[in-house]
């Protein structure tokens, strides 16, 4: 039979993907030949002899210590691919440290400048504006669409609750489940918005209040958080320094 | 006997020179000898930039000359004659000089400090439109 050609291991026939070297450092082979052989496992004998009647039998017989199957499935199991990938967690670029006042570059608040808290397990960051100061609230961005300023505001002594996390972002649960037809009915009324909730509003001001004091120590940082940012002719965010 | 040109800056040898490309631009530096049409050696051990052949194109000609410096003279002799013609004190005083500086810093301001310049042209502009203002009524 001809030699089929494993695309795996060769580049075309008889052309191997790997050197002689890469071969040996994939096998391991600078940690020495292989020491011991694992220890054996207590073999199980694959046949047992039993007495069987009947003088044309023979007296005794072979029998498997484990029947085979009686079942055997007409098509392939499929099997998941194995996973070797890990899920890292994002780096923080460099330019990015908590305090740092950065600017918005897309969403809702694009253009407004906001004061970077820290960096969220998911990899985002968390950003507030403060609320009070630009009307961004506690939010979640993604450090690609951040441009990241040298002005950083003393935020070195605050604690942020534990619960703003992630979760603390995710969508509440509609508590009204009516479909799209059954508004139209009820006379087309949308259904009415619901409030905000308290506790969020709450650690809103408890985190606010920690940065507003921070920026109330710098002159003018205040009115430069609130002023948002824009180009403008002749300028180009590559040749600006932040 | 030809009539006195009228050009005031020429290329020539102790010519203080402004340089507009390269790794040493924004630095002055003095002609020390003319190789061609095209280059000239420049140096200029007081600025920083090293001894080397420069096109005439990528330099600025400035009304400054090092006086009396012999031709093709060595980095020390250079040295020694910028000095006493004190053409470093002059180009900095010079309005085009300072010009360039200002504009330099213009360029590195952060954001913030864009921001508070923003803000002080702002202070300005008003207090120029209210004096205006109060002259006209009188």
């Amino acid at each position: 039979m001809a030699r089929t050609h494993n695309p795996k291991t060769h580049l075309a026939p008889h052309i191997e993907r790997k050197s002689r070297t890469q071969k040996a450092q994939k096998r391991g082979a600078h940690k020495g030949p292989k020491k011991a052989a694992a220890a054996a496992k207590d073999e199980i004998a694959p046949h047992k002899e039993v007495t069987v009647g009947g003088a044309n039998n023979g007296q005794t017989r072979l029998v498997p210590t484990q029947k085979a199957p009686r079942y055997y499935p007409a098509e392939d199991v499929k099997r998941p691919k194995k996973h070797r990938k890990t899920n890292h967690p994002t780096r923080l670029r460099g330019s990015l440290t908590p305090g740092q006042i950065v600017i918005l570059l897309a969403g809702r608040f694009k253009g407004k400048r906001v004061v970077f808290l820290k960096q969220l397990p998911s990899g985002l960051l968390l950003v507030t504006g403060p609320y009070k100061v630009n009307g961004v609230p506690l939010k979640r961005v993604n450090q690609a669409y951040v441009i990241a300023t040298s002005t950083k505001v003393d935020i070195d002594g605050i604690e942020l609750d534990e619960s703003i996390n992630d979760s603390y972002f995710s969508k509440p649960k509609s508590t009204s489940p009516k479909s799209k037809e059954e508004e139209y009915f009820s006379g087309g009324k949308p259904t009415t918005k619901e409030a905000h909730p308290a506790e969020k509003a709450k650690l809103q001001k408890d985190v606010d209040a920690k940065v507003i004091d921070a920026i109330k120590k710098v002159d003018n940082l205040g009115k430069y958080l609130k002023a948002s940012w824009g180009l403008s002719k002749g300028q180009f965010p590559h040749t600006l320094s932040f | 006997m030809p009539d006195p040109s009228t050009f005031r800056k020429f290329v020539e040898v102790g010519r203080v020179v402004l340089l507009k490309k390269g790794p040493h631009a924004g630095k002055t530096a003095t002609i020390v000898e003319i190789i061609d049409h095209n280059r000239a050696l420049i140096d200029g051990p007081t600025t920083g930039v090293p001894r080397q052949s420069f096109p005439y194109r990528h330099l600025v000609l400035t009304t400054f000359v090092v006086k009396d410096l012999p031709r093709a003279a060595g980095t020390p002799v250079v040295k020694k004659y910028i000095e006493k013609s004190e053409v470093d004190a002059k180009w900095a005083a010079t309005s085009w000089a300072k010009r360039r500086e200002i504009v330099e810093r213009r360029k590195k301001l952060s954001d913030f400090e864009r921001f508070k310049v923003m803000l002080g042209k702002r202070q300005r502009r008003d207090k120029v439109r209210k004096t205006v203002c109060s002259l006209r009524k009188n």
